[in-house]
């Protein structure tokens, strides 16, 4: 099971300000190790966002992103109390789910 | 921004946030300040902090235990502050121990797990950096109180002193020769006056960090080993005398600073 991911969810006015900090290591696939030999590919390919069990939000990723990345991005009509879910999905299939609560 | 915009804007700044500046500061500076807010919002070392404290609670090693009867020097299981308070006098060990020599001693006592390589970022290891960073992070925002009561502790700022005055290695460097003076910078890299109260104390709880640059999460027994290494001094073994006295000669310097940890560096 893959680290956890940090969300804070702060509700300002009508929107909420959704920040994510996500675990992962996102190889781009064209570093070389120590020895010389490839580091294969392995990121990020997908992140969606639910707010209570609703889509709101989606991405496709690719091998520019960096390690350990940081997302932030609004949604509209979330309130203190709302629940958001963020899924990200990667390229060797491993996924991985959090939620929190939007203060 | 991705990762090489970063490095770029970060390399064509001024020297970090912990250097005392003479003269008001400029525009350029004052900018800088306000991009190194921007990226201590979504600091990676939140991740490290996450990791430690699940390391904290876990049960683990030969003895199944978790690290929550750890004495950081304010009671079994005291976090908060422990940090601000650290390198201290322990009785059980006999000597003064910094937070990672301590983090390292209560794995051993209370788990059974022995950090033979004590190498930077080597299994076990991992764990100390983990567990360095939710001890930090515990105390982020209090003042600096690194005690001085026991002749140990004592003894320890002064050796600290010897040895942050002391040259050697093929270069005749020590560490006043770049931390002993106000406005110096070496290339575009600030230098804090280790000698001084205010730079001292955002050094000394600097540290543990994420640093930009290489993705990796530095402990305080990290940074003073590669200290030694600019100097092209000999590598110090982990938790060495000479790496625990600088760290209480700076920490007893920067007494009452408002800690940072964990912070995001170059």
């Amino acid at each position: 099971m893959a680290d956890p991911m940090r969300i804070r969810a702060q509700a300002s006015g009508d929107k909420a300000t959704v920040r994510v900090l996500m675990s992962h290591e996102m190889e781009s696939g064209q570093r070389k190790d120590a020895s010389g030999k490839l580091v294969p590919a392995w990121f990020i390919q997908e992140v969606t966002a639910k707010l209570n069990g609703k889509d709101v939000f989606s991405a496709e990723w690719g091998p520019a992103v960096s390690k350990n990345p940081f997302l932030q991005f609004a949604v509209k009509g979330a309130k203190a109390g709302d629940k958001i879910a963020v899924t990200w999905k990667d390229n060797k299939g491993e996924s991985r789910t959090d939620e929190a609560t939007v203060s | 921004m991705n990762k090489r915009n970063k490095k770029l804007a970060l390399l064509i700044t001024l020297p970090l946030m912990f250097t005392s500046w003479a003269a008001a500061q400029s525009q350029a500076e004052k900018d800088i300040d306000k991009y190194r807010e921007m990226i201590a919002d979504g600091n990676p070392a939140d991740l490290w902090d996450a990791k430690g404290e699940a390391l904290w609670k876990k049960k683990a090693g030969p003895k199944n235990a978790s690290l929550e009867q750890c004495d950081l020097g304010l009671g079994p299981g005291v976090v908060k502050g422990a940090y601000v308070s650290l390198p201290r006098y322990f009785a059980d060990a006999n000597k003064v121990m910094d937070l990672e020599v301590r983090l390292s001693y209560c794995m051993k006592t209370l788990q059974g797990i022995d950090v033979k390589d004590q190498n930077y970022n080597k299994d076990d290891h991992k764990n100390i950096i983990a567990l360095a960073t939710y001890v930090a992070a515990a105390s982020q925002g209090m003042p600096v109180n690194v005690p001085q009561s026991h002749p140990e502790e004592k003894r320890m700022y002064e050796t600290g002193k010897i040895a942050f005055f002391y040259r050697a290695g093929p270069y005749d460097f020590s560490c006043a020769t770049c931390h002993n003076a106000d406005d110096k910078r070496i290339r575009l890299q600030g230098l804090p006056n280790l000698t001084k109260n205010e730079p001292a104390g955002r050094a000394f709880t600097s540290w543990p960090a994420y640093r930009v640059s290489n993705a990796q999460l530095w402990p305080m027994q990290k940074r003073i080993d590669d200290c030694l290494r600019l100097q092209r001094f000999p590598a110090p073994k982990f938790g060495s005398e000479a790496t625990i006295a600088l760290s209480v000669y700076m920490g007893v310097n920067g007494k009452g600073v408002k800690s940072l940890a964990p912070a995001i560096k170059r």
